[in-house]
């Protein structure tokens, strides 16, 4: 459990010394997107270059400009554009309850931040700007500045590691035991 | 006098404390919860969880970005006429205090996404409306946010099957996704739609069971609402009922298995999966086993506003 301080756009050795239960605190840009966005990009590319970047599956909470509250989203419903959202560059996805592991070899990690905790992870954002905002304020890229944010767990490393798998697979494990008894 | 007005700022003062603050029991639970733990990264989990919960109180923000879809267990003493547009009075509530909060607009149209701007629209804000004793108005905000929300499930099961089995196997494979340690309420029996609605209120009666001795009674959701102690809902008895012991027992019995499950704190791993869990019954047909599940994430928030 290695703590981590890193700044974006990430290089592909800040992502290769990652480990899985590492916890990281992440500072520079930072792009919100959930569901809207994500359809959206795959239509009309992204409007900003996300090169190194670390993309944040949150719709938070905006009053005038200030962030209000901003913790993850289920990542679960945008797994289905990991593949091309890690082809434009992203190295570090942030949300919680995990992505399937296989994209993100050699390549990116997932960092999840602890969920229901939005009035934290806004306390480490401020906002930069805003893109696709006709989509709404849960839905629309927010540009954010982030002082370490976190802590955030390396959940999905690049090494093939996947703690959601292990825990998974586990309480698999620990259920057909129990089944056996 | 119970006005139109009263009840709307009743109804910003509920949100208000709900979205910015958890009740005592629910706190208390979260740290049990901590000390029991003994994996160090679900400890910072759970730590990190109370300091955000903290924040949010000192400085009146929602602990949650998800500040949820409007959800209402309303309370109206039998002798109390309301000659106004109960439904009404709380919408203008929820409109106001998605500004002022504030709130993230949640609520669209299911089909076309479009979003109402104000958290209300048709049928939501929802109320779950019961008669109580007396002349009170009794008016609590339960903020449902989706994570958990949509993990939940009613399945209707061959009597052959085993229910708790299926509670467990379902648990195992959802709960990663809705934000544990969790709550769960479960609706055992009735029809496809009264097992759901026995889960919400297993999850909205579930205080009842979490207080200190002396021992609370457990009451069916129809007796409950014919409570009129102070709490409401709530009523001492100092000895449970055979069959109210043989629940208790069933519900501790399952938490245990849940919580072997070693999911933890945000599906990260960890010995904290389950915090809750409450199992309402109801009679169902020979043929039939409805069995519904909600899923209530550590953020478990609801606040309660008592006119006169």
């Amino acid at each position: 459990m290695t703590e981590f301080y890193l700044q974006t756009p990430l290089s592909q050795e800040d992502v290769k010394k990652l480990k899985a239960g590492d916890i990281v605190f992440l500072s520079g840009r930072v792009f919100t997107a959930r569901d809207k966005a994500h359809a959206l990009i795959r239509r009309q590319g992204s409007p900003v270059s996300l090169e190194g970047a670390a993309l944040y599956h949150c719709g938070p909470i905006i009053q005038r400009d200030s962030v209000v509250s901003a913790g993850p989203t289920t990542s679960g419903r945008m797994a289905r554009y990991t593949d091309e959202i890690l082809a434009l560059g992203v190295r570090a996805i942030i949300g919680k309850g995990g992505l399937p592991g296989e994209p993100f070899l050699n390549r990116a990690v997932y960092l999840a931040y602890p969920g229901g905790c939005g009035a934290a992870a806004a306390s480490q954002l401020r906002i930069r700007g805003v893109h696709f905002q006709e989509l709404g304020m849960a839905e629309s890229i927010w540009e954010l500045e982030a002082e370490n944010l976190g802590p955030m767990v390396v959940a999905v490393d690049s090494h093939g590691r996947d703690l959601y798998k292990d825990v998974r697979l586990s309480a698999k494990a620990a259920r057909e035991a129990a089944r056996e008894i | 006098m119970i006005t139109s007005s009263r009840v709307t700022e009743a109804t910003i003062r509920a949100l208000y404390r709900a979205e910015t603050s958890l009740p005592p029991w629910v706190l208390d639970k979260i740290k049990v919860g901590l000390e029991k733990e003994t994996n160090p990264l679900a400890r910072s989990q759970l730590q990190f969880m109370l300091d955000n919960v903290s924040l949010a109180g000192s400085r009146g923000l929602p602990i949650c970005q998800d500040t949820g879809i409007a959800i209402f267990h309303v309370q109206a003493g039998r002798d109390l006429i309301l000659d106004f547009n109960l439904q009404e009075a709380i919408a203008q509530g929820v409109r106001i205090a998605t500004t002022k909060i504030p709130l993230r607009p949640n609520a669209v149209d299911p089909m076309s996404r479009e979003n109402s701007r104000d958290n209300t629209g048709p049928g939501i804000p929802d109320i779950i409306l019961d008669r109580i004793e007396g002349q009170s108005l009794r008016i609590t905000a339960f903020p449902k946010g989706a994570g958990s929300e949509n993990m939940s499930l009613v399945m209707m099961l061959n009597p052959a099957d085993d229910p708790i089995e299926f509670i467990i196997d379902a648990v195992r494979e959802r709960a990663a996704n809705a934000c544990p340690p969790l709550f769960l309420g479960i609706g055992m029996g009735g029809s496809f739609d009264l097992a759901a609605r026995l889960a919400k209120r297993a999850l909205l009666n579930m205080h009842c069971l979490q207080q200190s001795a002396p021992q609370f009674t457990r009451k069916s959701p129809q007796e409950f609402s014919q409570e009129s102690s102070p709490q409401g809902d709530c009523s001492i008895s100092l000895s449970l009922s055979a069959e109210e012991m043989k629940m208790q027992r069933l519900e501790e019995n399952l938490m245990d298995r849940l919580n072997d499950l070693g999911i933890g704190p945000m599906g990260l791993g960890g010995d904290t999966t389950v915090l809750g869990l409450r199992i309402e019954k109801a009679l169902c047909h020979t043929a039939s086993l409805p069995v519904a599940i909600n899923f209530q994430c550590w953020a478990n928030r609801s606040a309660t506003e008592v006119l006169l």
